[in-house]
């Protein structure tokens, strides 16, 4: 195959620098978020107030201080954190997203346009920020930061790892599910504020879609909150066991349709195709952000799909074990600590594995709701609220009280949860296996064959 | 709207079925090599040689077999040619063609100038790569004004027209110019106050005769267009003017260039 000319620059470097930037970016950001976490809380700040700088803690005025500098550094990292997923999550989407309809995708900007976020950002952030002039400007100004607000807040309760949450609430994934409410809240004021046709039915479209969801989405929430006995993130994830017929969504048939219905119910609330009624290209324009520019236009889009990536952990945390290790229990974490003021080595190996197992779930659901993106089409505003009213919220329901009686059951006869763990696991590798063989059929079906190659 | 259980249990079967089958279906392009050509990075080949062969692209003359008919110019719905046709000095018996201008920034690539083309001198090629920075550069300029090229004599009994490979002669022209070269100088630019009364006039005249619209002489800055390539002003002038005068009639739209 003779190559007419080749792009300016050295593909090889070209590769090392992308690749140096796609393996620090993870490791700055995750081991940030593990340092600062491990680090912003009371005791070892305490400790470093004693110890360093030779004060008590107790009576010298100035702890309150460096506790509060730790925090905001954790609150910095972890926004950041945020702002870099939601921007690598676009990228990969494009790129996933391109094959699926036989393009390459992003291929300019660094070696597999990896570095195309940047620019993108670069560009917004450059442009001009432009208010119309018949909106309400002060809530058109407003809107994006109660979006992003809703965004942010949710890293608050996000387990990262075993020992790497911003703050292990009691009341975590209500909270989680409450502050997820401020995002309609924006939106709604960004439609209603741009004065503008498609921006205000996209408001409208999306305060209906997002407030019907949250009923079948927090129903199904029910399912795992009971199986585990606590609104605690980390106490959820405790609650099940590392191996995959351990997880919640496998020991009880019901938490597997409660899943389901959770998963449609984020979806929706994401406003993620096939439910992006609120902005609908094809009849609404961009649908509330039709009248946004630069750098809140990019704020829309940045809790867009960095909302992809809490659906996806929420998603884990509730009903896919979370960051479980397996073969390392409850106990190893405690007693690999240490009694020393800083933990001792082998439990920061522990908790980055732990971080890992996280974030290779999460990415593995992130890739399903990227799959189901670019495969349905968008539905219709009667059959989407068909969906949740006559399907989603019964269906709820019914797992609910299924989950009840199983919990008894369970209470009775123990062994009933490691059966149904086991045999809906190999249930569902066995659905995997006949998915790969049916898109394999497809493929031959086509005349084509199986090739990975032109990335 | 009633609905039976079995409607009801129905469509969530369908969805759940409808779901797999489109998944397999993107996973399964997901697997498959893209078909997207990366162009121009990475052909297999050049890109004019993987279009189809009736691709119509620029428009190539060859000198050697053009009969002079002007019957590309006439069949030219936005005149983007023009053609001059001169008596040799040298041999009064024979015209040559001083000027034969194909403008390809006009150009529309309709292949009505191919069609009346009576040996098949002008041909669609399969160049299209034309990115220049002077818009002017896209006036292919067949003939030169200096050694204009004496008309083809159809032999009666000559069985084919002998032509150049097609898209030789053109990829030579296109080759011999970078794509940011400066643009061909034209007549030097006239004040404002002397040119314009001398054009409006005629311009408005020709609009007028032949019923065009009123804004057509104000697009029509006619002394500009002249191309001269080191021939004398007047003489390319007054070799250009009788042509479209001849052709008000026919054509409502005076502006030729």
């Amino acid at each position: 195959m003779a190559t007419v000319t080749l792009p300016k620059g050295n593909p090889r470097t070209k590769l090392l620098v992308t690749l140096v930037v796609a393996l620090a970016l993870p490791v700055i950001l995750f081991g940030a978020v593990l340092v600062l976490a491990t680090i912003a809380k009371p005791e070892p700040v305490a400790v470093f107030v004693r110890e360093v700088l030779h004060h008590d803690p107790a009576t010298w005025p100035f702890t309150g201080l460096v506790y509060g500098v730790a925090a905001g550094l954790l609150t910095f990292m972890i926004l950041n954190f945020g702002a870099v997923v939601a921007a690598v999550t676009i990228w990969w989407e494009m790129r996933v997203s391109s094959r699926m309809q036989s393009r390459i995708g992003y291929n300019r900007v660094g070696a597999g346009g990896f570095f195309q976020w940047i620019a993108d950002a670069v560009k917004l952030l450059l442009k001009e920020d432009l208010i119309p002039a018949d909106a309400d400007q002060l809530l058109f100004r407003a809107a994006p930061y109660f979006v992003f607000a809703g965004f942010g807040l949710i890293f608050v309760a996000l387990p990262f790892g075993e020992s790497v949450i911003a703050a292990d609430l009691n009341v975590g994934i209500f909270y989680v599910t409450a502050v997820t409410a401020l995002v309609v809240v924006g939106i709604l004021l960004a439609g209603w504020s741009s004065n503008s046709k498609w921006a205000l039915f996209g408001g409208m479209r999306s305060a209906a879609q997002v407030i019907s969801y949250e009923i079948p989405a927090g129903l199904a929430v029910m399912v795992p909150i009971l199986m585990a006995g606590t609104l605690s993130m980390q106490g959820i994830i405790r609650a099940q066991g590392a191996w995959p017929w351990q997880w919640f969504v496998f020991t009880n048939p019901a938490a597997l349709v409660a899943f389901v219905i959770f998963f449609i119910a984020q979806l929706a609330e994401s406003n993620r195709p096939p439910f992006d009624l609120p902005e609908a290209e094809s009849e609404l324009v961009a649908g509330y952000l039709a009248e946004y520019t630069a750098f809140r236009y990019a704020i829309f889009f940045l809790v867009e799909f960095g909302n992809v990536w809490i659906m996806s952990a929420i998603a884990v945390t509730l009903f896919f074990g979370g960051w479980q290790v397996p073969g390392v229990a409850a106990e190893a974490y405690e007693a690999a600590r240490g009694a020393g003021a800083l933990p001792a080595p082998a439990w920061w190996g522990l908790q980055v594995a732990s971080m890992a197992v996280f974030f290779v779930k999460t990415f593995l659901v992130m890739n399903l709701v990227i799959w189901i993106r670019w495969t349905f089409p968008r539905i219709r505003v009667d059959q989407m609220m068909n969906l949740c009213w006559k399907y989603l919220v019964p269906g709820a329901f019914a797992t609910f009280v299924a989950t009840l009686l199983w919990q008894i059951l369970v209470a009775r006869v123990p062994v009933a949860s490691t059966v149904s763990g086991v045999v809906l696991f190999v249930g569902a590798l066995v659905a995997l296996v006949q998915m790969l063989r049916l898109a394999k059929q497809n493929v031959e079906a086509g005349g084509d064959q199986v090739d990975l190659s032109n990335w | 709207m009633a609905q039976s259980v079995s409607e009801y249990t129905g469509a969530i079967k369908d969805t759940v079925k409808s779901f797999w089958h489109g998944m397999s279906i993107t996973l399964s392009h997901l697997l498959r090599r893209p078909i997207t050509v990366q162009y121009p990075d990475r052909t297999p080949m050049p890109v004019r040689d993987m279009l189809p062969p009736r691709y119509r692209g620029f428009l190539e003359v060859d000198t050697a077999i053009c009969t002079g008919c002007q019957a590309c110019e006439r069949a030219c719905p936005i005149n983007c040619i023009q053609i001059t046709l001169e008596k040799d000095p040298a041999n009064p018996k024979q015209r040559v063609v001083t000027q034969f201008d194909i403008d390809e920034a006009k150009c529309m690539f309709c292949g009505l100038c191919v069609e009346p083309c009576p040996t098949g001198s002008i041909q669609h090629t399969r160049e299209f790569e034309g990115s220049q920075r002077n818009i002017r550069n896209l006036t292919f300029r067949w003939s030169d004004a200096l050694s204009p090229f004496p008309v083809y004599k159809v032999d009666k009994n000559a069985e084919y027209y002998p032509r150049a490979p097609l898209g030789s002669l053109l990829r030579a022209k296109l080759e011999a110019h970078p794509w940011n070269e400066a643009g061909p100088v034209f007549l030097p630019p006239e004040a404002p106050g002397a040119a314009k009364p001398v054009a409006q006039p005629k311009a408005a005249a020709a609009a007028g005769a032949a019923g065009a619209a009123a804004p057509a002489p104000r697009a029509a800055p006619a002394p500009k267009a002249v191309p001269t390539n080191g021939v004398p002003a007047p003489a390319a002038a007054a070799a250009a003017d009788p042509v479209p005068a001849a052709e008000k009639p026919v054509t409502p739209n005076p502006e030729t260039k």
